[in-house]
């Protein structure tokens, strides 16, 4: 193993940058939101760092959570981070294609989040348009504290992290289009790899996309353009247009880009997931897949379907109705692959209850909770989807519930089975299961009290953004037991990621010395040899009885020879 | 564009030991390098793609809502200046293909007058592109900076059978100047990062480093700017000629 040098373009080193960065974010993104859900329940408490915050401050405190959570750790730890840290050696390369632009796009990644994260140091502080920024609010200097500098900031931060992510995509694409080594066919690729390929293609039609509407926002708010303002903006009383004589730009325009980008993002964030469940329940239930084919067609069909619904974001926004009917139509469809997968995870899981290893180790424990919240989160997607239920729903907790057990929760229970089961191949080590165990009952308790009762907040027609309930109509008032209890959840699970945080730390310096293949993996990371001369003859996930056991098979076949 | 450049340097410390001095640790033959260099190429020229793409699409949306200040605005647009240069873009396009074929070929003294050929056409562009919004700007079309409609709600004396537009849809025009400045801004932007990788591969060409053989890089840069040509191709039409005459 390779020794840890965070400044080379070892793509090891960089995948584990990619994590450590990705860990900050999530700390900071953690805080901000316990922050927020303290606000809702006692806005007049003084808060560490913020003081008392303002209704404005609470909307700065959630543009900057889903921005950080979104940004840099959905997206930079399940693609950029694993991807890096496994992918070449999964397909039998030595490295990336393109090794320094991995790294470019690694320390691009950092400056972006350097950039993001000054917003809250400049005057104004961070801005409060939400994390997909809409104009005329995010188009206007004087549209609200924080849309001056700080919205500027975000601008730049989001660009910057769109060239690397972009760069990332191509470095990807290139390592899986021309470094498979010799007998490593297509239909031989662990469903990881898949899985990251379909990312990668989505990361790099969405992340384009985005920087020119970044771009373009840039441009309305310094050089006087119009392609997002509106005429006749009303600011404070004051009619903005005899200030700033804009062209007739449309709001309208900004949704499609960003929800173009925006809505191949949730997909982003969760195939890596889905690819990483497929592979660790075929090593931990002993057995391949139920069909290795149907596995990359639904993968390959949510990453095609999802370019195509990003309309479903927009019901409500003014959009023709026929056009919404027709997105509606095809997010719905997005659930036949989604659930065809669930199925054969379902069915993997029946087949597979013999053969399993017993006791459940904790990666294998977080991929069953990842399950969980992929039913209990995307079942509500098919409700959202149809434009009559979403136009009740709409901008509710209802929403905030569903994409937080879905993407956030589905994905970050999969980053913890990524980090316990690949963590020998960071540290040489393994991670402690106990605690692991521990973590995963208290997290999972957490994420289902703090969200679940989102649907209910939602359903009862409570809006999100609200920073504070009191003092308001007595419908919005009467959820204030709800939200206390679902501050108090969020508390236990956030302070559940402190045991993983120790567990972490730990066993990076401490943990047991990790054998060869811990898991009986079949798949190429594993090999300790040098895959100079790989050669693959096995698909991925096979096993044959040994005795009485089930032995892995591993891929590449010199290491049968040595068995 | 930067990293492909020192991805396909060779490194000196290599040569002694039996494989091409061009030849990077981590690939197996020279031939999966090249195709890995090129490939990624090609994708990162698909991002550019999808990024023209939005703005394209922010053309197509206000074209269609605002098709009468698109015609008026195009009506400013200076024909022969646009014109000449495509004219010197495709021209460019043709040396720098002049040029890898050069490479290809070996043939160093070719190389470097068709890149230097090359350089000239595009500083042309961008002088042209300069006279182009110097004069915008002296009518009073730059959008937010120095923008008036007069041009607009009276007639002109160029174009007698247009009407002159109502008050509304001249403030329009913005919409088609701030589309126009942004496509070619970005897209001269485009131009001056070819232009500066141009001048380093001339100084890396004098000393002689991509007629040995290996030219990868060349390619990847020959990819380049006709890609930034196509952009143009695109533009022209876009911008001064579809909707002059209705």
């Amino acid at each position: 193993m390779t020794p840890y040098r965070p400044f080379s373009a070892d793509h090891r080193s960089i995948g584990i940058n990619y994590l450590l960065l990705a860990l900050c974010a999530v700390t900071i993104g953690t805080l901000l939101s316990l922050f927020m859900r303290i606000h809702i329940i006692a806005p007049f408490l003084r808060l560490p760092f913020f003081g008392v915050v303002p209704p404005e401050g609470y909307l700065a405190l959630v543009t900057m959570h889903g921005t950080l959570m979104v940004f840099f750790v959905l997206t930079s730890a399940p693609v950029n981070g694993f991807a890096s840290l496994v992918l070449p050696s999964q397909i039998g390369a030595r490295s990336m294609a393109l090794p320094r632009l991995n790294a470019v796009s690694f320390w691009l990644t950092t400056l972006s989040l350097a950039v993001l994260l000054a917003a809250f140091f400049v005057p104004g502080g961070a801005p409060i348009s939400g994390w997909t920024n809409y104009p005329p609010l995010s188009g206007i200097a004087a549209a609200g504290p924080g849309q001056a500098t700080g919205m500027d900031l975000w601008l730049i931060s989001i660009g910057i992290f769109c060239i690397a992510s972009v760069l990332h995509a191509v470095c990807l694409l290139t390592t899986i289009w021309t470094r498979r080594c010799a007998g490593m066919f297509w239909a031989r690729l662990p469903l990881t790899v898949w899985s990251w390929l379909t990312t990668a293609v989505l990361m790099f039609f969405a992340f384009s996309v985005l920087l020119a509407a970044v771009v373009l926002l840039l441009s309305d708010r310094h050089f006087g353009t119009g392609f997002f303002i509106p005429k006749g903006e009303v600011i404070n009383g004051m009619m903005y247009d005899r200030l700033h004589p804009h062209a007739d730009g449309s709001p309208m325009l900004w949704l499609h880009l960003f929800w173009f980008f925006g809505h191949p993002e949730v997909y982003i964030a969760i195939l890596p997931a889905m690819g990483l469940a497929t592979s660790l329940l075929a090593n931990f239930l002993r057995r391949p897949p139920v069909s290795y084919r149907f596995m990359v067609a639904t993968t390959l069909a949510i990453g095609a379907f999802g370019l195509m619904v990003w309309g479903h974001h927009m019901f409500v926004s003014g959009m023709n109705p026929y056009a919404g009917t027709v997105f509606g139509l095809m997010t719905m469809a997005i659930a036949v692959p989604s659930s065809g997968k669930a199925l054969g995870w379902f069915a993997m899981l029946f087949q597979g209850r013999e053969t399993r290893i017993r006791p459940l180790p904790s990666p294998m424990l977080f991929i069953l909770g990842f399950l969980s919240f992929f039913v209990s989160g995307g079942l509500t997607g098919p409700i959202l989807a149809q434009p009559v239920l979403d136009a009740y729903l709409h901008n509710t907790y209802f929403v905030v519930g569903h994409f937080h057990l879905i993407m956030a929760m589905a994905g970050v229970f999969a980053l913890f089975a990524a980090v316990y089961y690949w963590f020998p191949l960071m540290t040489g080590r393994l991670m402690n299961d106990r605690l692991g165990k521990w973590h995963f009952w208290l997290s999972l308790l957490g994420a289902y009290g703090t969200f679940f009762p989102m649907y209910d907040a939602g359903l009862a027609g409570l809006p999100r953004h609200y920073a504070q309930l009191t003092g308001s109509t007595s419908t919005v008032a009467s959820m204030l037991r709800l939200q206390t209890g679902i501050t108090h959840s969020a508390l236990l699970l956030a302070s559940a990621q402190l045991l993983f945080l120790v567990n972490l730390f730990w066993s990076a310096r401490r943990g047991a010395i990790a054998p060869e293949n811990p898991w009986q993996a079949t798949t190429l990371e594993w090999t300790a040899s040098d895959l100079k001369e790989c050669q693959v003859s096995h698909s991925p996930y096979e096993y044959r009885f040994d005795g009485n056991a089930l032995s892995p098979v591993m891929q590449c076949s010199f290491q049968q020879k040595q068995e | 564009m930067d990293s492909q450049v020192i991805a396909t340097q060779p490194t000196s410390a290599h040569g002694e030991h039996g494989h091409s001095p061009h030849l990077r640790h981590h690939f197996a033959t020279v031939a999966q390098q090249r195709e890995a260099a090129s490939f990624g190429m090609w994708l990162f020229l698909l991002t550019e793609i999808m990024f023209f793409g939005g703005m394209f699409t922010a053309y197509l949306i206000y074209r269609n809502w605002y098709y009468p200040a698109f015609v008026a605005g195009s009506h400013w647009m200076i024909m022969w200046a646009g014109t000449l240069n495509t004219t010197v873009l495709i021209c460019s396009s043709f040396t720098m293909a002049m040029g890898v074929y050069s490479a290809e070929m070996r043939n160093r003294k070719a190389l470097l007058r068709y890149l230097f050929i090359t350089l000239c056409f595009g500083i042309v562009f961008l002088g042209i592109k300069a006279y182009e919004w110097h004069d915008e700007w002296e009518h009073h079309h730059v959008p937010g900076l120095n923008f008036s409609i007069n041009d607009f709600t009276h007639v002109d004396q160029r174009y007698p059978q247009d009407k002159p537009l109502a008050p509304d849809m001249a403030e329009k025009t913005q919409a088609y100047f701030s589309l126009y400045f942004m496509l070619t801004g970005v897209h001269a932007l485009h131009m001056l990062v070819g232009v500066s990788i141009l001048v380093v591969l001339l100084f890396h060409a004098w000393r002689g480093a991509y007629t040995t053989g290996h030219m990868t890089t060349i390619e990847n840069f020959g990819l380049y700017w006709h890609f930034v040509d196509i952009v143009w191709i695109f533009l022209f039409p876009l911008l001064y000629l579809i909707s002059r005459h209705q």
